[in-house]
């Protein structure tokens, strides 16, 4: 092999910090390719994608109201993920907020007061933590795969909300869409500007990320987490109660989750609808991994999760461009991210072939 | 001894092979006669194994030389030094379990191996030659570690075997069979057939070798003739000032039981696990008590039980006691409390966390010792303990950020067990506190130990290496199928006394004999 790359033994602290730039380098680079390839100005298709939708103050609260839910759903995820513990089930612990929120809501529309608010999103958060424990329980009482039991969850929670949505909390009055009444004036979550709909979920998200950042970087709490999941051994050796930390892991994983849904459906939406999340949940697995499961680094790849996410949206409305496409670029920035992180633990290092052709024959002369 | 007429089995020329961040080789000769035991000696990370590698043609050799029965060769993979006639024995064996004896060897032979209706009676004949019973129809998972030992040693002899490496070969055998061992290598040399051990044992390496290589930093340090040097010499050339290095330490008894262990039995649902039976023992305060054994013989089950991470049911609470006070049900947390330290078998994996650091490493066990206060880490006292850990026991390592799989086993283990020892425990456990660790650490580690058993507290060891355990403990006993023999002094103990009980020959434990307190 020319190039071949051996193991740092540590990590490297420079590359910790260049690799994102490298990785959006060559995604910028290998972007452009792809936009000339295909007859579009690559300057102008980037602009759009990437600065266009955020050049104004509405633009910036559109990316905030995408990126909340994601960084809610990621920080929760880095949680359990620190433990080893393949939560998938963001999605369905994020509809079953929304469901179970969206269920009180609509029958305290006429509630004036602000404890109607303060009780949906505490009900929503409970339901989605409650949907992450039957996940924890079914792990810990007959050890099964989290990893199968949360995603067949989704399914189960994405059925019961279209089912509700279409039967007991559909609008009377509604015509007969799929969709519960508007919540009333109470339990809806305030804006913060005047022209955008970003909403108070915004300091939700940053009490969140400052409890999660303690929780994991500070706590004693999270110490253990992390250690369970680097290596269960030495957990049960220190006196780790590994069944309580794994319930705690998926609880907060899903109070998260189940947080971000009901802001979803007391924020931007108002109501419950059967598109509740575009997939939220799912993106919020690429999103942790991406943030290296380090609070402050999710905050950074929500932004850019959510950011791609509307980019797409509006060079399929300016550009034409078809959503394959900006998905294609999607992939690749993931790819580039997630490949230059290899630099980390490994260096890569140049084999000149001459140098070891001459140094073998000579060995193989002397054989002869 | 060397036969100066013939031209050297094996000669190796200013060997030299680099590792990122170290030189492992450096510049190495070594020169095997036909029919000569040779010994390569050294501390861990002296280069032993990559020059063995090296000769197997399992890596390549940077620079140097290799020289096969006076021809040059480029030895570029294992079978093509197979092919040659070098066979190797590594520390850690290579057979599946679920298959028979016969079946591992044909694996490992490939097309040489004929059928199976030829193989048994051949493994056969080459057992019985070299005085090592091996049945070939046995699964591998039915025999002792020693038997699998033979398993492997079989397989190098099966072919046209001219040099033999053997990778510290008595690490998992008794005395009485490593002994038994020494008589087949013996036998193989005086048929012309060259061995090189590999060993930091110098009490067999003088027994068995003719001639020895001492390896340290990767470089030669001496060529010697082990049977006319002794221990001291020996000692420094591997490691440059052997002062304290061999000491032997005053025995003491106590009278103040701490630990006590009373029939404690408990079945392993691990159908080739090993069940203990009827434990008795009890370690005083002020003394260290070795338990001999070879592994596999309930030692792992055991070591779960008294730190913890086996809990007993409740009402079998009284099997184990602290200091009078039933432990037998409660974690491991909850048992340090009680005054409890700990050192596993294993560094990485159980006793540290390969990709912590060492500060964090040193929170795992001692955070109740005022590491954490309302939940939070306190880092400033995290980050002081592991100084202190790594000034006090000289662990060697850049800093307390360091990753703890990035140390070598000697330093990663000064600290485990400099973290134990500075949690003040009134009993101590550890679990072949030596294994895989060079000579100077070795000597550390027991010193911290005798300081430990003279600043007052109980001391258990479990160990496959005896010399240790005679080095260090006051009283000793066996563990063999799950069962302990009784203890006695070492004072009054021979070495083929544990010798046999290792291999079960004891009493019932009912009989033991306290009145020595």
């Amino acid at each position: 092999m020319l190039l071949s790359l051996e193991p740092r033994g540590q990590q490297s602290r420079l590359m910790l910090w260049c690799s994102p730039l490298l990785a959006a380098v060559l995604t910028l680079a290998c972007g452009s390719l792809l936009f000339i390839a295909l007859g579009h100005d690559p300057l102008q298709t980037l602009y759009t994608l990437l600065i266009a939708p955020i050049s104004d103050l509405y633009g910036v609260s559109e990316w905030l109201v995408k990126t909340l839910p994601i960084l809610l759903c990621a920080l929760g995820l880095a949680v359990a993920y620190q433990a080893r513990i393949w939560n998938i089930g963001a999605e369905g612990q994020l509809l079953l907020g929304a469901l179970a929120g969206s269920a009180l809501a609509v029958n305290i529309i006429g509630m004036q007061s602000r404890w109607a608010l303060v009780l949906i999103l505490l009900t929503g958060t409970l339901a989605g933590a409650a949907w992450a424990g039957l996940t924890a329980w079914l792990r810990t009482r007959f050890n099964a795969n989290e990893i199968l039991t949360s995603i067949m969850l989704n399914y189960i929670a994405l059925n019961l909300l279209l089912f509700c949505v279409h039967g007991p909390l559909k609008d009377p009055a509604g015509f007969n869409f799929p969709e519960s009444a508007m919540f009333g004036e109470a339990s809806r979550l305030p804006l913060l500007l005047e022209d955008g709909r970003v909403h108070a979920g915004l300091y939700f998200a940053l009490l969140v990320l400052v409890a999660v950042w303690v929780l994991l970087q500070k706590s004693f709490v999270g110490f253990q987490i992390k250690v369970l999941g680097l290596d269960a051994r030495a957990a049960g050796f220190a006196g780790f109660r590994q069944k309580p930390l794994v319930w705690l892991a998926l609880l907060i994983s899903g109070a998260l989750a189940g947080l971000a849904g009901v802001c979803e459906v007391t924020g931007p939406i108002g109501q419950l609808v059967p598109q509740v999340s575009p997939g939220y949940g799912y993106a919020a697995i690429t999103v942790a991994f991406l943030g290296r499961l380090n609070p402050i680094g999710i905050l950074f790849s929500s932004l850019l999760m959510a950011l791609l996410y509307i980019g797409g949206e509006s060079a399929q409305m300016s550009l034409n461009l078809p959503q394959a496409i900006t998905q294609l670029f999607q992939g690749m920035m993931l790819f580039f991210l997630l490949a230059c992180d290899v630099l980390i633990l490994y260096r890569p290092r140049l084999n000149l072939r001459w140098a070891r052709r001459t140094q073998t024959t000579a060995v193989q002369a002397g054989a002869l | 001894m060397s036969n100066p007429d013939s031209t050297a089995r094996l000669q190796l020329r200013k060997i030299s092979k680099r590792y990122p961040g170290c030189q492992a080789n450096d510049a190495i000769d070594l020169s095997i006669q036909p029919g000569e035991i040779h010994a390569l000696l050294g501390e861990n990370g002296a280069g032993k194994s990559t020059l063995m590698k090296i000769i197997y043609g399992v890596t390549s050799a940077d620079s140097g030389e290799v020289i096969w029965q006076g021809q040059r060769v480029n030895l570029r993979n294992p079978a093509q030094a197979r092919s040659l006639g070098i066979g190797m024995v590594f520390q850690h064996f290579s057979l599946f379990e679920t298959l028979t004896v016969a079946q591992n060897i044909a694996l490992a032979m490939g097309a040489a191996a004929g059928s199976p209706a030829q193989l048994g009676p051949r493994i056969r004949d080459v057992s019985q030659r070299y005085g090592m019973v091996l049945e070939p129809q046995r699964l591998v998972h039915s025999l002792s570690i020693g038997e699998r030992q033979r398993v492997e040693i079989i397989r190098c002899l099966m072919q046209d075997i001219r040099l033999l490496i053997l990778d510290e070969p008595t690490s998992v055998l008794t005395p009485q069979e490593a002994e038994e061992l020494f008589v087949t290598l013996r036998r193989l040399a005086s048929e012309g057939c060259s061995i090189l051990f590999i060993s930091h044992k110098l009490g067999e390496v003088r027994a068995l070798c003719h001639s020895a290589t001492v390896l340290r930093g990767g470089r030669v340090s001496g060529h010697c003739t082990p049977a006319h040097c002794s221990d001291r010499e020996l000692a420094q050339l591997m490691v440059g000032q052997a002062a304290g290095l061999i000491t032997d330490y005053p025995k003491v008894s106590a009278d103040k039981a701490f630990l006590q262990i009373d029939k404690l039995s408990w079945h392993n649902p691990d159908p080739f696990g090993c069940s203990l039976r009827d434990i008795d023992l009890e370690v005083r305060s002020g003394e260290i008590v070795g338990i001999a054994g070879v592994a596999g013989n309930g030692q792992d089950e055991w070591l779960a039980l008294l730190s913890g991470e086996t809990p007993l049911p409740r009402q079998q609470g009284e099997t184990i006691r602290f200091d009078g006070q039933p432990v037998a049900h409660l974690r491991p947390d909850a048992r340090r409390r009680l005054g409890l330290a700990f050192v596993p078998a294993e560094r990485l994996g159980h006793g540290a966390v390969p990709q912590l650091s060492l500060a964090d490493n040193a929170l795992l066990t001692a955070f109740q010792q005022g590491l954490v206060s309302h939940g939070l880490i306190r880092r400033g006292k995290v980050e002081h303990l592991a100084e202190e850990i790594i000034r006090r026991f000289g662990v060697k390592t850049p800093d307390t950020r360091t990753p703890a799989r990035s140390l070598s086993g000697g330093n990663l283990q000064k600290f485990i067990l400099g973290r134990e020892i500075l949690q003040q425990p009134k009993l101590l456990v550890a679990a072949h506190p030596t294994w895989g660790v060079d000579v100077g650490a070795a000597a550390t580690i027991h010193r911290a130990l005798i300081a430990l058993r003279d600043a007052g507290a109980a001391i258990l060891v479990i160990s496959e290496d005896l010399d240790e355990l005679f080095q260090i403990s006051d009283r000793l006993g066996a563990l063999c199928g799950g069962r302990l023999s009784a203890l006695r002094p070492t004072l009054e103990t021979r070495l083929s006394d544990v010798g046999g009980w290792m291999a079960g020959q004891f009493d019932a434990p009912q009989s033991p004999a306290p009145a020595s307190a």
